[in-house]
């Protein structure tokens, strides 16, 4: 202590002799180094190092295809506009958090942003004040703009209002991520309060990093408040710094506050490649990924690789799950099949692969946007892909069916109607497509009228990925030799396969939602508003997976009063007949389908309205009120014109 | 041979010798369902891929009992897994993935 007072005095006497560094800021150790600065060194040069190897691992993984196109995004005006755009809005400001539980989205930007700007700051003050130790390594870029308040003497004398504005800003900032860091604590205690019913078991490395990150801000409020009468401080540091010298006198002690400090950020780089903060620096390179347009082709390695990593284990997806009505069902959320894939643990990683439902609500509502159905699919692939299959009759499949259908048309129309396997087991949905045909006096060939073969879907979903291509050969072949100009689908699972692998050109795929929402809008259908009351039921396929979500409302508008689910659109729970999980069973199904119903009949419907065989189906066995199908709704409601 | 116009069918003879029970525990482990099925047909009658081929769940089930994993691979080969069997079992059987485990475990040599 007595030495450093001695070097203090020896520059200040420097400053005063020397009129050129009669300057508001100087060097107050003329080493420019102290050993505390040391745990950081150290963590932060395994990060760096770590990130550095991961990158290039990931990258490696990665096929070369992908890599080109990741490329050619790096330097397209469009991709780096909204690489910048999802930079700031996701990584930054949570705005995903924000729009859904604005006290969570918060609580994740005030310790996200606050803590970029402390730093941005940091380097800001040191390029402004004492550029020299923004240059290299040796001069302590490295560690100097983070303690940057240790190492300068400020000039009492000489305070100009631009470094009062910016000891204000960091004491601002500090403070805001302070607030977000209070909030984190009792978002442990209480997570209801923040909107979260559920929340993660954090992991032995997720604990450490959570203390550790607990501490940082604390300590560094501490530190700076105990040297604040030598580097200056603000509205917050300042007092704090008056305090502690009527409590423990001149001359205070900083030195163990300063090693706390850095042992607590070295301690947080070292935990972090381990624990859920990985995602801090991941996102990122998962954004320009995405917004290159990567897909998951492996489960564990290259995009997927960087989709794991980017996981915050924040466990919104436990909230979302549908599977969350049993609480022993919560550990096959996304959350944890990601924790395990990073532990590679391959008989956990598979259980909770087959389980999931695949409604794709995880996805939708993750903060990070991270692709788990994806990687679910991918994973699937691994052990379902190589079963063997022979669907050598395939080829004859439409023979007779198409040939009977074109053929009674005697001509070709433009319009064709594809039921699917599932509508063909609700036949209602089928003589109601048919009847609204016939009242819009349309053409139009039955692909499958006499049966057809699957869409691929069910296939794809259970990762048998190549034995799904030769079923979608089959669909596709026939579709473009039929001539069509569009195709109306009655099963949403059909739809999102036809719009998303069939790769139609010139024909225009439609759900026949949006194929009856059209025809009223022409004025050729015309239905009669009645005085029931619906509720209309996204089916996964649909609403999340194919963003239809506004054409069924409209016409169910039109027909009755629609009234609202309790939890709607993105948010929709799934009706629990999804052909997405191989092995769920029968009794858990139940209970997710009891859920489901549970919110559709918030507000108590006549009637509950969904556009999908199989939700109609599901949920027939569990309303308390009739399950109808859309189309057969409008069927029922048309108006009969006279000519 | 001789061409009589008419040929031997096939032995219909259940030789139980062939029937791999460490195979079908293996099953019953992972599909205790498969003891639940009560051969009623719903499956082959409402199948999407069994209007092409002979493609049959609850005859495959049979044909592992009777031991001929062979036929019952046969049953399943054509599979497109839609889903439509598992809609439509009354015993809420998870027809899907049970045909997956058939052909996992019996095809494996």
């Amino acid at each position: 202590m007595n030495s450093l007072t001695f070097i203090l005095l020896q520059n200040l006497a420097a400053a005063a002799i020397n009129p050129v560094s009669r300057q508001e800021v100087i060097d107050r150790l003329p080493s420019e180094y102290s050993n505390f600065v040391l745990p950081f060194i150290i963590g932060m040069s395994f990060i760096l190092i770590y990130l550095f190897v991961g990158m290039i691992r990931i990258l490696y993984h990665i096929p070369g295809p992908d890599r080109k196109k990741l490329l050619i995004s790096l330097v397209t005006p469009i991709t780096i506009w909204r690489n910048i755009r999802d930079l700031i809005g996701d990584c930054l400001l949570h705005v995903k958090i924000w729009k859904r539980k604005p006290l969570l989205g918060y609580m994740h930007s005030s310790i996200a942003f606050g803590w970029f700007m402390l730093i941005v700051l940091g380097h800001i003050e040191v390029a402004l004040f004492v550029p020299k130790h923004l240059g290299s390594i040796s001069d302590g870029s490295l560690y100097y703009p983070i303690f940057y308040r240790f190492f300068v003497w400020v000039n009492p004398d000489n305070i100009t209002l631009r470094g009062s504005f910016f000891f204000f800003l960091m004491d601002f900032f500090l403070l805001y991520v302070l607030s977000g860091i209070a909030l984190a604590m009792f978002k442990r205690i209480k997570s209801i309060a923040l909107g979260m019913r559920h929340t993660t078991h954090p992991s032995l490395a997720d604990r450490v990093a959570l203390y550790c990150l607990w501490a940082i801000f604390p300590l560094r409020l501490l530190a700076e408040s105990f040297t604040a009468d030598l580097s200056g401080g603000s509205f917050l540091t300042k007092p704090m710094n008056m305090l502690f010298t009527s409590f423990f006198g001149k001359g205070l002690n900083f030195m163990p506050t300063w090693w706390a400090y850095s042992t607590a950020l070295g301690l947080f780089f070292l935990a972090m490649p381990f624990s859920r903060y990985m995602h801090i620096v991941t996102e990122a390179l998962l954004i320009l990924f995405r917004n290159a347009g990567l897909k998951v082709r492996k489960p564990r390695k290259g995009f997927a690789e960087a989709e794991i990593y980017s996981c915050s284990s924040c466990g919104l997806c436990l909230d979302a799950c549908p599977m969350n009505m049993q609480k022993k069902n919560l550990k096959y959320s996304s959350v944890y099949f990601i924790r395990f894939l990073r532990r590679h643990n391959t008989k956990k990683i598979n259980a909770i692969a087959q389980k999931c439902l695949m409604c794709g609500k995880c996805y939708a509502l993750c903060p990070v946007s991270i692709d788990s159905p994806a990687i679910r699919v991918a994973q699937r692939a691994t052990f379902n892909n190589p079963l063997p299959y022979n669907y050598s009759y395939l080829k004859d499949a439409y023979h007779n069916s198409t040939a009977e259908s074109v053929g009674s048309n005697k001509s070709k129309a433009d319009i064709m109607y594809f039921a699917g396997c599932m509508s063909h087991l609700t036949p209602v949905i089928i003589k109601s497509m048919q009847g609204i045909f016939k009242a819009a006096g349309v053409k139009y060939i039955f692909a499958d009228e006499g049966g057809g073969i699957c869409c691929g879907r069910p296939l794809m979903l259970a990762g048998k990925l190549d034995a799904a291509k030769e079923v979608i050969k089959a669909n596709k072949k026939m579709i473009e030799e039929s001539g069509c100009k569009t195709l109306v689908l009655t099963c949403p699972i059909c739809y999102k396969v036809f719009k998303e692998e069939y790769n139609l050109k010139n024909i225009n795929i439609l759900h026949y939602t949006q194929y009856i929402d059209s025809l009223i809008n022409q004025g050729v259908l015309e239905v009669k508003k009645g005085g029931k009351s619906f509720v209309y039921h996204d089916p996964c396929d649909l609403g999340r997976g194919s963003k239809i979500y506004e054409e069924p409302r409209r016409i169910l508008e039109g027909i009755g009063e629609l009234k609202k689910a309790s939890k709607e659109r993105d948010e929709s729970v799934c009706c629990g007949g999804s052909l997405g999980s191989l092995t769920l069973d029968y009794k858990d199904r139940g209970q997710v389908t009891e859920g489901s119903v549970e919110t559709l009949m918030a507000n108590n419907p006549d009637e509950i309205v969904t556009a999908c065989p199989l939700c109609y189906k599901t949920f027939g066995e569990k309303s308390p009120v009739p399950v109808k199908d859309i189309a057969s709704v409008v069927c029922e409601n048309l108006v009969t014109k006279s000519n | 041979m001789i061409d009589f116009g008419y040929t031997f069918n096939p032995s219909s003879r259940i030789n139980l010798d062939n029937f791999d029970r460490v195979k079908f525990n293996k099953l019953v482990e992972i599909e205790p369902d498969v003891k639940t099925c009560m051969a009623c047909g719903s499956c082959c009658a409402s199948c999407s891929a069994g209007k092409y081929t002979p493609t049959s769940l609850r005859s495959a089930i049979l044909a592992l009992q009777n031991g001929l994993p062979e036929k019952a691979l046969d049953f399943l080969k054509g599979c497109m897994l839609c889903g439509k069997c598992t809609m439509i079992c009354p015993r809420g059987i998870n027809t899907r993935h049970l045909i997956i485990s058939i052909t996992k475990i019996y095809s494996a040599k």
